[in-house]
């Protein structure tokens, strides 16, 4: 069994009547990479933030690789790369200079920043961009930037906080490539997503939460087998008799969930399904047979969708 | 379902011609709506910016003037009386910059709303109008409550002193309208503004005879004057509020200026904010 | 387990007293303003030496013949030399307001920087002492170059004068702490207007540019419940020679106004970033 370096036990955060985090439990071990999945508005951020020694929590348990934020946040902080959700790089200077103040605020030298930088740009694919201000970067780019930032005290533990929100496909590949390096490498990634394609591709282990709660924790493997079947039939009707139709459909496979624009149909065989529904005479306008995700784990445990 | 209805028809809807001819009022209605959100705020500065300087340079300082210069006075008049015209033009301009100069750096820039006007039937000179009508509408509203702030101070001593208000508004409007030109000239350097409020707005305001005839700088400063839209409102609302001595050339010259540069302005503003929005 | 370097050197400051709040390197804050600046318009900075020497030109050549003298102590004074300390007060004030408030706020909300700096080691106290620090720095580099154009120009007439530069420092530190506690309260952009709705009556009634004897007692024990009156008569005190232990009172106002705003400062940032 490896060590965990971050443990919570009854984790909670209330701001005035509003509860954020709802008594949560999980342990992140060394050298994996864990997801808490959820939609905007689950508590990811604020757990995020108390782990990351910046928020008080107001009741139950919390240490950092064996230390209480509350009582060493500084110390704490200094094992930690913080990627926060909303980028907040220094407008004011340069590539480079950005690196280089935010090793300072470490306390670390100018020796060792020196070569250090030169790590970190080629990391981050910003060798070219060195001595661009900020503001000229692309929302990839500076991402990138603000990950390499992230990484300039050789952190044990690197928090993402929603890392390719708003980013293209092609850089998110970038970044989900850069983020794998860092694992192969040792490095302890904490990453906060509500895409399930990417809680699927970067996270070993990840909770699924929903208003403050752990609904679910697991491997992604292990939760879609768990909560869902392997594959899924979507069909679509038309926006007005999608609805009519979910009570006839729904004898034809395990489960079934009505979306507003689609059904979604559970079954071990999705091909099969389909030529059953032609079968009994209906006739969808558009259909889709795909794997089981996460996507289909969360409507399972809270009858919503991730993405709104 | 709801009852939206997405096809009715565009040309059906929009009225084009009705667009071209009254697209400046629109777009001054949606700025006005947005100055409306702060409108306490510019009432009270509007009203407490002429009590303050009145009372405390007019007044305060003026006493110490008054009292050195005898009962000839400055420029034969109480020192109140000689800078209360100086100081309405002074916050007509300031009034018009604030809404000429914030804005355009906002559609252009910070929220490019300008950007969606003229992805409409909006022309870029529907939107260089309409802003400066509601800048104008501001410049008004704030040189009429100077000028009814002076008049409870009883510093209005000619029947034609209401025209000050005008005289006022013509040096708001000018200065207004170049400025827009000029911030809407600007890509990304905010900065530049700071400088222009240091280095041209604040001599111009310093240097233009406002707290003091002009003559009575050393001549390589005067040249400020000439060409500060201050210094020839200055001399037109003395002339109007008090009846201060001046040539019939000169009060043309100043009406010429001032004028000639609102025209600039404004030219300049439709041809800057068109070619922008066209790149 | 190997530590990093950064572990190594937060935890070196382990057991110290307030280790929570302040990790000793405010001096990385100054860092960054230093690399800030050298990168900022050569204008802006100059911009702000500028301006009290283009009122002192403007307002004490412009209106010394229409004034006459002054009578500071039962001794007439030029008016150029008048309002020359009043001047280098309110810049102090001016500068120290501009970095405390817009520049922070700026900082806080829209940039977020702060919340940067403070998901690394360093703590609020580290924060807002650099950024005073550095407020600080340029303050008394601004207030040296005044000094040097008007003590030329024979506007300095008492040795004391010289003490009038570490006062411009003691008055923009009052004014910065105070400014950076009142902006951390802030919740938006247009409450900052406040800050200017307060101090342009300041500016036009603490005696920049006549006596406050001018205005009914009443007025004057009113004007002097604020700061920039004190600044003016310390300064005023010090470059006309006016020595007495009136000084050392505005001087102790400008104490308590440092220790006030710092510990208000400190407070909220905690409650910011620790929420």
């Amino acid at each position: 069994m490896s060590e965990s370096l971050i443990r919570a036990r009854g984790l909670t955060k209330k701001f005035d009547d509003f509860t954020a985090v709802n008594g949560i439990d999980f342990d992140v071990l060394k050298g994996e990479s864990f997801g808490l999945l959820g939609p905007n508005g689950a508590g990811k951020s604020t757990a995020m933030r108390m782990i990351g020694a910046t928020s008080q929590r107001t009741s139950g348990e919390l240490t950092i690789l064996g230390k209480d934020p509350e009582q060493f946040g500084p110390q704490i902080r200094a094992h930690l790369g913080v990627v926060p959700q909303q980028d907040n790089l220094d407008t004011q200077l340069s590539v480079t200079e950005n690196l280089y103040i935010y090793g300072r605020y470490f306390g670390l030298s100018r020796k060792f920043l020196k070569g250090k930088i030169e790590e970190l740009l080629a990391f981050a694919q910003l060798e070219e961009k060195r001595s661009a201000k900020v503001e000229s970067l692309s929302g990839g780019m500076k991402r990138r930037l603000t990950i390499a930032r992230a990484l300039v005290s050789e952190p044990e533990i690197l928090m993402l906080d929603e890392p390719t929100t708003g980013l293209d496909p092609q850089a998110r590949h970038i970044l989900w490539d850069r983020l794998f390096r860092l694992k192969e490498d040792g490095v302890t990634l904490l990453i906060t997503t509500h895409f399930m394609d990417e809680a699927e591709q970067l996270c070993d282990r990840l909770v699924v939460m929903d208003k403050g709660s752990i609904m679910a924790e697991g491997s992604p493997a292990q939760l879609i087998k768990d909560y869902s079947t392997k594959e899924v039939l979507e069909v679509r009707f038309g926006s007005e008799r999608n609805a009519g139709m979910a009570n006839d459909l729904g004898q034809l496979c395990e489960r079934i969930e009505e979306l507003p624009d689609r059904i979604l149909m559970y079954t071990e065989d999705g091909e099969e399904l389909l030529e059953r529904v032609y079968k009994k005479g209906f006739h969808p306008k558009t259909s889709l047979v795909r794997r089981s995700s996460l996507e289909d784990v969360f409507l399972r445990l809270t009858g919503r969708t991730l993405v709104d | 379902m709801s009852s939206f209805q997405a096809r009715q028809g565009s040309l059906k809807i929009v009225d084009a011609a009705k667009v071209a001819a009254r697209g400046a009022l629109f777009v001054t209605e949606a700025r006005l709506r947005s100055m409306l959100k702060w409108v306490w705020l510019i009432i009270s500065i509007a009203i407490a910016n002429p009590v303050l300087y009145l009372i405390s340079i007019g007044l305060g300082l003026g006493s110490y003037i008054d009292q050195n210069a005898g009962s000839a006075g400055i420029d034969g008049v109480s020192y109140l009386t000689f800078l209360a015209p100086a100081l309405l033009a002074t916050a007509a301009i300031q009034g018009a910059m604030d809404e000429s100069v914030f804005p355009t750096l906002e559609g252009f820039k910070w929220n490019k709303t300008f950007f969606s006007m003229n992805a409409t039937p909006l022309s870029g000179n529907h939107i260089a109008m309409g802003v400066f009508f509601n800048s104008l509408i501001r410049t008004v509203f704030t040189a009429v409550l100077y000028w009814l702030v002076m008049l409870a101070f009883g510093v209005l001593e000619s029947p034609r002193a209401y025209l000050a208000i005008f005289t006022a508004v013509m040096a708001g409007a000018a200065f207004g309208a170049l400025m827009q030109a000029l911030a809407g000239l600007l890509e990304n350097e905010n900065m530049f503004f700071t400088i222009v409020e240091r280095f041209i707005i604040m001599p111009l305001f310093l240097f233009s005879g406002t707290f003091y005839p002009l003559s009575s700088m050393p001549i390589f400063l005067q040249w400020i004057g000439w060409i500060s839209p201050l210094w020839h409102a200055t001399e037109l609302g003395r002339w109007l509020t008090y009846g201060s001595e001046i040539s019939t050339s000169m009060l043309f010259v100043h009406f010429i200026f001032l004028n000639s540069i609102l025209a600039v302005g404004l030219f300049a503003s439709r041809r800057i904010f068109t070619r922008r929005l066209g790149k | 387990m190997i530590l990093s370097t950064a572990v190594a050197i937060a935890e070196a400051r382990m057991g110290k007293p307030g280790e929570k709040y302040y990790s000793g390197r405010s001096r990385a804050i100054m860092e960054r303003a230093y690399i800030a600046f050298k990168s900022s318009t050569w204008m802006i900075v100059i911009s702000g030496f500028v301006e009290p020497v283009l009122f002192l030109l403007s307002f004490g050549y412009g209106l010394k013949d229409l004034v006459g003298d002054i009578t500071v102590a039962g001794q007439p004074v030029g008016y150029v030399a008048f309002i020359a300390p009043a001047l280098l007060a309110t810049s102090a004030m001016n500068g120290a307001i501009y970095d405390s408030t817009m520049n922070v706020y700026f900082k806080l909300k829209h940039d977020r920087l702060y919340h940067g700096m403070l998901a690394t080691s360093l703590g609020p106290m580290d924060v807002a002492l650099g950024e005073i620090s550095w407020a600080l720095l340029r303050g008394l580099s601004y207030s040296i170059g005044f000094m040097a154009i008007v003590a030329p120009l024979g506007l300095i007439p008492s040795m004391w004068g010289i003490l009038a530069i570490p006062a411009a420092v003691l008055i923009a530190f009052g004014f910065a702490s105070f400014g950076m506690a009142v902006t951390s309260y802030m919740k938006s952009f247009q409450q900052l207007e406040i800050v200017n709705v307060v101090l342009l009556p300041m500016f036009l009634f603490s005696g920049s540019f006549y006596p406050l004897d001018v205005f009914p007692e009443w007025l004057q024990t009113v004007i002097r419940i604020f700061p920039l009156a004190h600044a003016i008569d310390l300064v005023r005190g010090l470059t006309l020679g006016n020595i007495s232990w009136a000084l050392a009172g505005h001087a102790m106002y400008f104490v308590v106004m440092i220790v006030i705003g710092l510990f208000f400062t400190t407070r909220r940032l905690n409650a910011l970033f620790m929420r």
